[in-house]
């Protein structure tokens, strides 16, 4: 795969975030009984974009035909303490059917808010859901949580501007941390402006960054080699990233609005949080993988995935919802609206927006690098995932924003990580391979 | 006149809102209290408010959420009292002053950290507008995370503008109770418009800026979306605080934690309002 | 009279520098939401537009399910100030009147339950209302904005009637008016520009409030519920244009309550 001269397989190879063989031949839904039933709610963590809820209303859900469906989408706390809240109450409540993160789910199975759809898995088995994805929707149990719904991944962006001052030598399609400090730095040493962001804001992605990208390709793990030497290594390049960074990054949840204005020139983030300069600059802007570390070029897989709560008010509505949305031509329709990824197998148009086009091929050289390696969102951190995220970013902050001495900050910040893992009885996931009791910070 | 209903008169008044107010908000609101010093497990605890103490963001969060109260509330009180004396003049105009100076009543806090954002932004409307007028030729980072002063300037002014509305309405409400009679006296024993402001309006208008002081502490001590819009992940608030650890990090029982922490804040606040600016006895009625 | 000359011109220079102050962030939130959204992002920002697009209000106006939101957010509002000035005006005009035991103590709890973040307690709340079948209801969002203003209204209305001079009530009644209808003839009109501060104050709250409005509502949703709650993740030019959607309808509304209170002005 790594010619990338066809365009047709790299946007095969961007289908496969998760590297699964996968087919290029769609077999169609089985599309399921229309169920005129009781009107539902579809809500979701996703899409809060105003642009992208009315992109779901009025055309991706246009094709359904079943039960009047209102999608409503929020931040994602709203959503879920939503679903939690009808959960606790019981009884037949409005929301259907929700569509939200693979880590979101954790704490709602503890709480028991959803029926077990392994019947409507098992219907979809024709259409090549990558079997790791399924394995994921069974979040630690044998029931089947959620059906996996679409994926996405964090890249990086470059302004053209950039490409000038990029090191000698160095690939910007196959570039190392090591050459993106430099690159950084020779743009500062040669405009005097610090063009590289963080996406720090509170709403920011920066610990998704940090767990699925910095860490593992310094170290190879994230919590067994938490305070290893290679960290250090990695923290002493971040602060040097740091000061060829915008300082203004604290207030940026998305960068595709600095990349867009020119305040900043390079940046990581989400393929949501990425799309919108792709598609209004194509001609300005590369997106490229994000860089390698000594141990690989990892990056983070993220699955949004579709389950039926146990107080939906149409389960049967909401099964010929699922049933829409995993159909070739609507997964390809999400695609071509809201930037996400399908799970299910299909054969890509050859037409697609140009920003697009672009999200895609560095998506699949990101996917294809002979040093990739793929981690997924956390897992099994339950109602315990927003802690460690905060114990993540708040290692961050004090390293890099506050200057603390990196050996005490990551004591101290690694003590709060060992008892959210013992605590919970967290066992080792992803880069950090599988242990049998807690996971340990070494 | 003290007749029994006269005494159980009060009582029966306050009633109404008492019910209701505990049955939506004290009711859930002593749920929520239970949180904060329940484990997660159940059972009965400190460790919450320890983690808070604890925390890397609480010793900052305590500063910032003083230093904004005592940087912004006092500017908002001059400046919605200057307003309403203006308007209070009744110049020619005064109406279509007065509902200019209350049309920020109407922006919510999202949309003014947004807004403001987008002023004080590296390529904002103030650099814009520095850069056309050729006073600068490079964007000023008023938003830099080293650049303290730069962010609170921006806080307070962005704070300031949203709220003072909220201020001026109430002072105007208390003007207009203030009959003509004490203006004129005043003119007519030659004091001037600063002296008769400091010695006749203020003392008369004390009920009303004691309800706005008290107003917009408690907002103050609330609000957040402004500062987490200017200074993102720089500057912590208590209320950001208790807000992330609520929607971003989950834990309602932390959260809770900083919710009782600013109850009892504000509650010493109001208590300092109340007894420095308190009604002096032969004020209330018997 | 030059004196007085000079008088006036400081009174309107500063009434208008105030009045600049004021607008400036208004007029930079409408041309934002009116500039097309491939110069949204354009540096120097001229700060007189050089061109000039509808493309992204009218998204607003298409937009499924916000038009029916402003209705909500209005009738909301309404029940709001209704339930909150029937509940509050009572209690405020206690605590002007009336020295009882734990009147400070009634004060600082009313208060008090404006002193919790509405976040934390939006759970139980979610909760008890959906038990209670009161969910997704536009009343039981009022009822929670109820809640969360009718501290304000008690405090405002009590600094309202300590200022209505008590002795015109005695006065009244010893003309031979009950304590109801002095209330009702002398106090409450002169209380009324004070009670609509109230009601403009109890307006802005609703008007503006995003977490009971999401938490308790998924189909009949409010206009922040709507629109605002995804605002900070949208696109820059939707951003503007929604804030200023979201600014219209309580320019207009202020506009309309401004009556209230300068036609009672000077009636005294």
């Amino acid at each position: 795969m790594r010619g990338m001269s066809s365009r047709a397989s790299a946007l095969v190879a961007a289908a496969a975030i998760l590297v699964t063989a996968c087919s290029t031949t769609g077999t169609p839904a089985g599309g399921g009984a229309v169920d005129q039933g009781k009107p539902f709610v579809f809500a979701s963590t996703q899409f809060s974009p105003v642009t992208e809820q009315e992109n779901m209303r009025k055309k991706i859900l246009a094709a359904y035909q079943g039960a009047s469906v209102d999608f409503i989408t929020d931040q994602s706390a709203v959503i879920l303490n939503r679903i939690s809240a009808e959960a606790k109450a019981g009884g037949e409540q409005q929301i259907g059917l929700v569509g939200i993160e693979n880590g979101e789910f954790a704490a709602l199975v503890a709480a028991g808010a959803f029926d077990d759809i392994t019947k409507i898995a098992d219907k979809h088995k024709d259409q090549k859901i990558p079997q790791d994805m399924l394995t994921l929707g069974k979040v630690g149990g044998s029931a089947q949580v959620y059906i996996p719904w679409m994926q996405a991944t964090y890249f990086m962006v470059a302004s053209k501007q950039a490409l000038q001052y990029l090191p000698t030598g160095a690939d910007v399609n196959a570039l190392t941390y090591t050459q993106l400090v430099a690159w950084a730095k020779n743009i500062t040493d040669k405009t005097g402006q610090k063009k590289f962001g963080f996406p720090l804001a509170t709403d920011g992605l920066i610990h998704r960054l940090i767990q699925g990208y910095f860490y593992p390709s310094y170290t190879g793990g994230l919590v067994t080699t938490y305070k290893s030497a290679d960290a250090v290594t990695m923290w002493n390049d971040m602060k040097e990233l740091w000061k060829y960074s915008n300082p203004q990054s604290t207030t940026y949840s998305k960068l595709s609005e600095p990349l867009q204005s020119g305040e900043i020139w390079l940046g990581i983030d989400h393929v949501a949080r990425l799309i919108d300069v792709l598609k209004a600059k194509p001609d300005d802007f590369v997106a490229v993988p994000a860089p390698a570390g000594p141990k690989g070029r990892y990056y983070m897989s993220v699955v949004i995935g579709l389950g039926v709560p146990k107080s939906s008010p149409n389960k049967a509505g909401a099964e010929a919802l699922i049933d829409h949305l995993l159909k070739p031509e609507t997964q390809i329709l999400t695609l071509r609206e809201n930037s996400f990824f399908p799970v299910v197998s299909v054969t890509m148009p050859s037409d697609l927006n140009k920003g697009l086009q672009l999200e895609a091929d560095a998506v699949a050289k990101q996917a294809s690098a002979k040093d990739a390696k793929v981690v997924p969102l956390p897992v099994g951190l339950g109602a315990k995932g927003g802690e460690f995220n905060k114990a993540i970013t708040d290692t961050f902050v004090r390293i890099v924003l506050k200057n603390e001495a990196v050996p005490t900050v990551l004591d101290e910040q690694g003590a709060i990580i060992q008892k959210i893992m013992t605590d919970g009885s967290v066992k080792c996931w992803g880069p950090d391979g599988s242990s049998s009791g807690p996971c340990q910070v070494k | 006149m003290r007749t029994r209903t006269e005494q159980f008169l009060p009582f029966a008044l306050l009633l109404p809102s008492i019910g209701f107010l505990s049955l939506l908000i004290v009711i859930p609101m002593v749920q929520a209290l239970l949180l904060a010093v329940m484990a997660e497990g159940g059972g009965f605890t400190l460790e919450n408010f320890q983690r808070m103490v604890a925390d890397v963001n609480f010793s900052d969060a305590w500063r910032n959420t003083l230093l904004l109260l005592i940087l912004i509330v006092p500017l908002q009180i001059v400046l919605a009292l200057a307003m309403a004396l203006l308007i209070n003049s009744r110049f020619r105009g005064h109406g279509l002053f007065l509902y200019i100076y209350a049309i920020p009543l109407a922006i919510s806090d999202l949309a003014a950290g947004i807004l403001w954002l987008a002023v004080f932004t590296e390529r904002g409307y103030l650099n814009s507008t520095l850069q056309s007028a050729g006073v600068i030729d490079q964007p000023i980072l008023f938003l830099s995370f080293d650049n303290l002063a730069g962010i609170l300037t921006a806080i307070v002014i962005a704070e300031a503008w949203r709220a003072t509305a909220i201020v001026l309405v109430i002072l105007i409400a208390g003007l207009q109770l203030i009959p003509r009679d004490y203006f004129e006296a005043a003119d007519l024993f030659g004091a001037n418009r600063l002296r008769r402001t400091v010695h006749v309006v203020l003392p008369l208008l004390r009920p009303s800026l004691q309800s706005a002081l008290i107003i917009r502490t408690i907002f103050a001590f609330q609000t957040f979306a402004v500062v987490f819009a200017l200074a993102g992940r720089n500057m912590p608030v208590l209320a950001g605080e208790a807000y992330t650890w609520y929607a971003t990090n989950r834990n309602e029982h932390v959260a809770a934690a900083y919710a009782v922490l600013l109850l009892g804040l504000t509650i010493v606040a109001t208590v300092v309002y109340l007894r420095v600016l308190g009604l002096r006895e032969a004020e209330v009625q018997r | 009279m030059n004196a007085r000359v000079l008088d006036r011109s400081l009174l309107y220079g500063s009434a208008i520098f105030l009045a600049i102050w004021v607008l400036v962030p208004f007029y930079l939130i409408a041309i934002s939401a009116f500039t097309p959204q491939a110069k949204i992002f354009d540096y120097p920002k001229p700060l007189v537009p050089t061109s000039f697009s509808t493309e992204t209000m009218q998204f607003f106006l298409e937009a499924r399910g916000v038009l029916p939101s402003v209705l909500n957010s209005l009738l909301v509002a309404a029940f709001t100030i209704v339930f909150g000035l029937a509940l509050g005006t009572p209690a405020g005009y206690a605590l002007a009147r009336f020295r009882f035991r734990g009147r400070e103590a009634f004060q600082v709890i009313v208060l008090a339950t404006k002193m919790f973040p509405i976040a934390i307690l939006s759970i139980p709340l979610a909760v008890t209302f959906l038990q209670l079948g009161l969910y997704d209801n536009l009343v039981s969002v009022a009822l929670v904005h109820t809640a969360m203003a009718l501290p304000f209204i008690v405090l405002v209305t009590s600094g309202v009637f300590v200022a209505v001079s008590h002795e015109l009530e005695e006065a009244a009644q010893t003309l031979g008016c009950s304590r109801w209808g002095a209330f009702l003839r002398v106090a409450l009109p002169l209380a009324l520009p004070g009670l609509a501060a109230a009601a403009i104050f109890t307006f802005v709250i609703s008007w503006n409030e995003v977490f009971a409005a999401t938490i308790l509502t998924l189909r009949t949703r409010t206009l922040p519920a709507q629109v605002l709650a995804s605002l900070s993740t949208s696109p820059l030019a939707f951003k503007f244009a929604g804030g200023l959607f979201m600014v219209l309808p309580a320019i207009a509304f202020i506009f309309l309550i401004r009556k209230y209170l300068m036609n009672l002005w000077g009636s005294r």
